[in-house]
């Protein structure tokens, strides 16, 4: 009986980048996860000690019941603000809250804007255009390093290879060690949401960030209200043994307080800038001598429109599309046609390569790649960009090695 | 002889991959979505240049309309704003629409233009939005390169 090969179809998402948003459930990614759990505990478990079951509804999520049951007789301060004041008071929390949830999931799920790599004809086209544009490099000498200039609106802006999605990177375009993907508009990747922020959900993460602004300093301020109110009726220290669960949350919302508004007024400047937080960082528009940003419109009010409220842009992700078994080009039609040019006629850039400079981190040499397409990469390029600095401190990326997707092409 | 493709089966099940030619993005008005016009010279002998020009700068109208800022696409992102996004899982997005229109575009042009000459495009979207690829078919069974008289049989096959 002849032995008959199974060959496993591979997933399209298995094949690019290793930390997945709709997969991160699966994953055994811990200090990821227990992050995001973090923030929804921190978000989850503020509101709700605020709002008691009693005036509310009871709402279907188990969370939500169980946390209303342990502080409905610890605290009663929404059921007081609602008689005293008004009962739109909770209603509005709750909304507020329920919205701050949404905006948190769909930061966290949706594709930030994720690059696919280039499949293996693109790679090659690319590293053909590359040797060709570097011509006979002296033996012994490194190439020089990959970049490409593009003029845009005027300004002369490099385009960097990333060796890992074997691409030239969009302007504004990022790779993330920590995703393992390049992310169009990269801004950060933000561990309390464990996703990425790129083009795709900047906007719900500023909106996650906004109304979260705005919910802890509604809490704080009605939770002093409530305090102040009921002192009132009956004095400070019999409010303080009534109340005590309330007194660990305000201190929660006035942290809380501080670095949510601190992003929220962070990222406002930001957007009104139409900059990103990983230019920000590098100082790619700041300096005289620098170039000044192209993708401004100079103009705040467009700025904002064309972050927030610009077209939603698909995802290039076909996550679970199979990896298509793509027609094999014949290698002896192929070679000769390539061979038989010394300098390819294939398409520039439409600014003329400027001899570039000298980085002094340079380059792992080309070739090597190409000769090679199992390698593993045992350590991250030089040119990838590392994890913006701010957020370092949050979470340090792990850099493990990527078997390069090559191999799991089907020929 | 000439060898004629007359539609898109009979390309994969007699022909044979031979090149891909990738058409690269155009940044020169920032990061909107737009493919460079400049003709690669290795179709040089499969198309006229006018043609593919045509069909970039078709597909470049395209995604100008998907892209564009102005009342629609901010009446949009408001009201999703309000609906928390929700409306999203009900209602197809501007730009998905549009994304449609240009894949029955390309599949209308592989068919009529680009098929008979051995050639075929790719949607952009399957490639990232980073190239337009031009896939470069070889007659199974002829050992030579081009279709000679790419222009008499581009003549025949417009409709």
């Amino acid at each position: 009986m002849s032995a008959v090969m199974i060959t496993r179809k591979v997933r399209k998402w298995e094949s690019s980048g290793k930390e997945h948003f709709l997969l991160r459930w699966t994953r055994n990614d811990g200090p990821q996860k227990g992050v995001f759990y973090l923030t929804l505990f921190l978000i989850v478990g503020t509101c709700l000690t605020v709002l008691s079951i009693r005036v509310s509804r009871p709402i279907a999520a188990s969370t939500l019941f169980i946390w209303a049951m342990i502080t409905k007789n610890v605290i009663g301060a929404c059921p007081y603000l609602a008689i005293h004041l008004s009962p739109a008071i909770p209603v509005f929390a709750i909304v507020l809250f329920l919205f701050v949830m949404a905006m948190l999931l769909r930061t966290s799920f949706s594709d930030p804007g994720v690059l696919p790599r280039a499949l293996p004809e693109e790679a090659t086209f690319i590293e053909m255009e590359i040797e060709a544009a570097n011509g006979n490099v002296p033996a012994g000498q490194r190439p020089p390093p990959r970049i490409r200039n593009v003029q845009i609106n005027g300004q002369i802006v490099k385009l960097k290879y990333c060796y890992t999605c074997k691409i030239f990177r969009p302007p504004r375009a990022s790779h993330c060690s920590i995703c393992d993907n390049c992310v169009d508009r990269f801004d950060h990747h933000c561990p309390w949401v464990g996703n990425c922020v790129g083009k795709r959900n900047y906007r719900y993460f500023y909106l996650f960030t906004l109304s979260l602004s705005l919910l802890t300093i509604y809490i704080f301020t009605f939770d002093i209200v409530h305090v102040v109110l009921r002192s009132v009726d009956s004095g400070f220290v019999k409010t303080l043994q009534d109340t005590p669960g309330t007194y660990p949350f305000v201190l929660v919302c006035f942290f809380t307080l501080w670095s949510v508004v601190g992003l929220t007024g962070f990222h406002t400047y930001l957007i009104s800038l139409n900059q990103t937080t990983n230019e920000d960082i590098k100082g790619s528009w700041s300096g005289k001598n620098r170039v000044q940003n192209p993708y401004s419109h100079k103009n705040i009010l467009k700025n904002c429109c064309e972050v927030l409220c610009g077209p939603a842009y698909p995802s290039v992700l076909d996550r679970r599309g199979l990896m298509r078994d793509d027609l094999p080009i014949t290698s002896s039609a192929a070679v000769p046609a390539i061979r038989s040019n010394p300098v390819p006629q294939t398409t520039k850039t439409t600014a003329p390569l400027i001899p570039n400079e000298h980085t002094p981190d340079d380059t792992k040499p080309s070739i090597a790649d190409t000769t090679n397409p199992h390698a593993e990469k045992s350590s991250p390029s030089p040119k990838e960009e590392k994890q913006p600095t701010l957020y370092k401190a949050l979470h340090s990326p792990s850099l493990q090695s990527t078997v390069w997707t090559y191999e799991k092409t089907c020929f | 002889m000439a060898t004629e493709f007359h539609n898109l089966q009979e390309l994969r099940h007699s022909a044979s991959l031979a090149t891909k030619v990738f058409i690269q993005r155009d940044y020169s008005e920032g990061t909107v979505c737009r493919f460079q016009t400049k003709f690669p010279s290795e179709l040089d002998s499969r198309i006229e240049r006018t043609l593919l020009e045509d069909t970039v700068k078709t597909l470049n109208t395209y995604y100008a309309e998907a892209e564009k800022m102005g009342g629609q696409s901010y009446m949009e992102g408001c009201l999703a704003c309000a609906t928390a996004y929700i409306i999203f899982l009900c209602m197809e997005t501007h730009y998905e629409k549009v994304l449609k229109k240009i894949s029955g575009y390309i599949q209308e042009q592989n068919e009529k233009i680009y098929a008979p000459r051995g050639l075929l495009l790719t949607d952009p979207i399957e490639r990232g939005m980073r190239v337009m690829e031009v896939s470069v078919f070889e007659d199974r069974g002829s050992s030579g390169s081009s279709l000679s008289s790419s222009a008499t049989s581009g003549g025949s096959a417009q409709r």
